[in-house]
């Protein structure tokens, strides 16, 4: 849980790792790894501290929350104490796929819905997002032509696009899903180009000497060389995707889990409201961690063996 | 025979850096021939624009004037028939040390040669250096002086014209750099190659090379001197030590560095 925290927490904007022209002391590491002799007694008592100190304070930090929602719910009338909402998540969850008509539905197919929307305009953006990003990169002009048009519309609220996709689709499922590429795109563009132009000069010159083709100088020293950055703005876009899908789907309607919300709160249901909100941060943050696992398996790095 | 006293051919050679900061005059009437087979050395002073020679030979840069010629032919920008032999090494940290020559390979002879000679000529360079054991490795896993040698492999591996390199054992500590430099030598000789490196240090260049190319002071530098080191071949390091002409180089070397180009500073007032 700390791990997860730490890496939610810590500098979202920079590749996973360090990018690959890192170089590493390998005397260093022996030295330090040959440094201390340690003994079985000290073994066992430096192995149990780091675990009390990883588990500890998140399980604190958990359990002051729920005091405080304890505290608030005894107070205020409308809120929902945390026992009541447990009560109520074991119910919700011991049916999570029922269908009763298409604005009843449990919240595993709500859930399901919201995912599809996110990996279908996600998925989209990246297609083009991706291929964009590193020929802005790679060609000076292109990026003085795209650079303007990103910038301005890079600070748009996504949702400021939903009308527009209604007009054009006049539908509301792939007006959700425009949103969503919208929303993804701009992140994957950028950290893509980035990453191409932070390709380290050496690279390039051995492309240069070796008079690589255009092919092999993508598939050999750009694309491996971008990898981290892409990764990163696969995870950023990921994240924004997944806090937009709630909003939009609010505004569209029909089956979702940001529908869901707002069908529940027009129903004063608050407790399946805080239900989703937790939901809604679980899924968040296990999309996140699995973008990280991709992109630490995907590092390539001089100190990694 | 014009081909292979003149195989480099450098005349009139000029370098100005336009930056943000105004223009640098970095090298000014550069005139130098290299024979075929010949082992040049470049020495200055850091800054004096070694690199920056070295770099217009190899086509990373293109001269603002004069001409350079490598076998007759313009030197338009890079190609594999001058391979560069990076300070820093430059292997590719994703491949492995036989991937990384096999780029190379690949490049030079893809077109012409089947698969199975390639992989065959990739296995030569790398048993060349004494790296035919660590060709499954990556760059991370293997010691600075074994990520240099693979950069020596992957440039022979082309079969160039000309070996350039660029101060290849300058971060090597001083052991690994003995060991590389004789092995350098052993290779020259097999290969018959022509080689143009950059160095600072003087013993590197006495023991290495057929001619020092010392280089007065930046900016606008330009060939202060040339000395023509006839020792015999092979040399050994040891017996050269007392050799009296292997001093008698070495000292001219480090006479013309630090007594007649010892003060930069004082050699910007004069120019």
């Amino acid at each position: 849980m700390s791990a997860v925290m730490d890496n939610v927490l810590n500098k979202p904007v920079e590749p996973v790792s360090e990018s690959p022209p890192k170089k590493m002391n390998s005397h260093a590491e022996t030295r330090m790894q040959g440094a201390r002799p340690v003994t079985a007694a000290t073994v066992r008592k430096a192995s149990l501290k780091p675990f009390f100190l990883a588990v500890l304070p998140p399980i604190l930090g958990l359990a002051l929350l729920v005091l405080v929602w304890e505290i608030v719910a005894a107070k205020s009338s409308g809120f929902p104490s945390p026992m009541v909402t447990l009560e109520h998540a074991i119910k919700l969850f011991s049916d999570p796929f029922y269908q009763k008509g298409p604005n009843d539905q449990g919240i595993g197919w709500n859930l399901w819905s919201s995912l599809k929307r996110v990996g279908t305009g996600f998925g989209m953006a990246a297609l083009v997002g991706i291929p964009l990003g590193f020929m802005i990169g790679r060609f000076k002009f292109l990026a003085g032509m795209f650079n303007p048009i990103v910038s301005l519309l890079k600070p748009v609220s996504p949702l400021a696009w939903l009308p527009i996709g209604l007009l054009v689709f006049k539908a509301a499922n792939p007006a959700a899903i425009w949103a969503i590429f919208i929303c993804s795109i701009w992140p994957m563009i950028i950290n893509t180009a980035v990453g191409v132009q932070r390709v380290p000069q050496d690279y390039m010159n051995v492309a240069k000497v070796l008079n690589l083709s255009e092919w092999k100088i993508v598939t050999k020293i750009l694309f491996p060389s971008v990898l981290p950055y892409m990764l990163t703005g696969v995870r950023l876009a990921i994240g924004t995707a997944w806090l937009v899908i709630v909003a939009a789907e609010m505004l569209t309607g029909g089956v979702g889990i940001g529908f869901w919300v707002w069908d529940e709160w027009n129903n004063l249901n608050v407790p399946h409201i805080i239900i989703a909100i937790v939901v809604i941060g679980v899924v968040g943050l296990l999309l996140e961690q699995a973008l990280v696992a991709i992109a630490k398996a995907f590092t390539y790095e001089e100190v990694r063996s | 025979m014009d081909n292979t006293s003149k195989f480099i051919e450098i005349q009139k050679a000029e370098m100005v850096f336009h930056t943000s900061k105004g223009t640098f005059h970095a090298l000014r009437d550069i005139n130098l021939n290299v024979k075929k087979g010949e082992f040049v050395t470049l020495i200055g002073h850091s800054g004096c624009g070694k690199s920056t020679l070295l770099n217009l030979i190899a086509g990373l840069l293109t001269a603002t004037d004069g001409t350079l010629l490598c076998a007759n032919r313009e030197i338009a920008g890079p190609g594999p028939e001058r391979a560069v032999v990076f300070q820093n090494h430059s292997l590719l940290p994703w491949l492995t040390c036989y991937e990384n020559v096999y780029l190379a390979v690949e490049r030079v002879f893809g077109a012409t040669e089947g698969k199975a000679r390639l992989k065959e000529r990739t296995k030569a360079a790398l048993a060349l250096v004494g790296l035919a054991h660590a060709e499954q490795k990556r760059p991370h896993e293997i010691s600075g002086g074994m990520k240099q040698r693979v950069g020596i492999a992957r440039a022979l591996s082309m079969e160039p014209k000309v070996l350039l390199m660029d101060e290849p054992f300058g971060a090597l500590d001083a052991l690994t750099r003995a060991h590389l430099q004789d092995e350098l030598l052993k290779i020259v000789a097999k290969t018959e190659s022509t080689v143009v490196m950059v160095t600072h240090d003087v013993d590197e260049a006495v023991l290495l090379s057929d001619r020092i190319v010392m280089m007065t002071n930046g900016p606008a530098a330009t060939i202060g001197d040339i000395v023509h080191v006839r020792l015999d071949r092979p040399r050994d390091r040891v017996a050269l030590a007392h050799d009296p002409l292997y001093i008698e180089y070495r000292s001219a070397v480090l006479e013309f560095l630090y007594h007649r180009q010892a003060h930069p500073a004082a050699m910007k007032d004069a120019a």
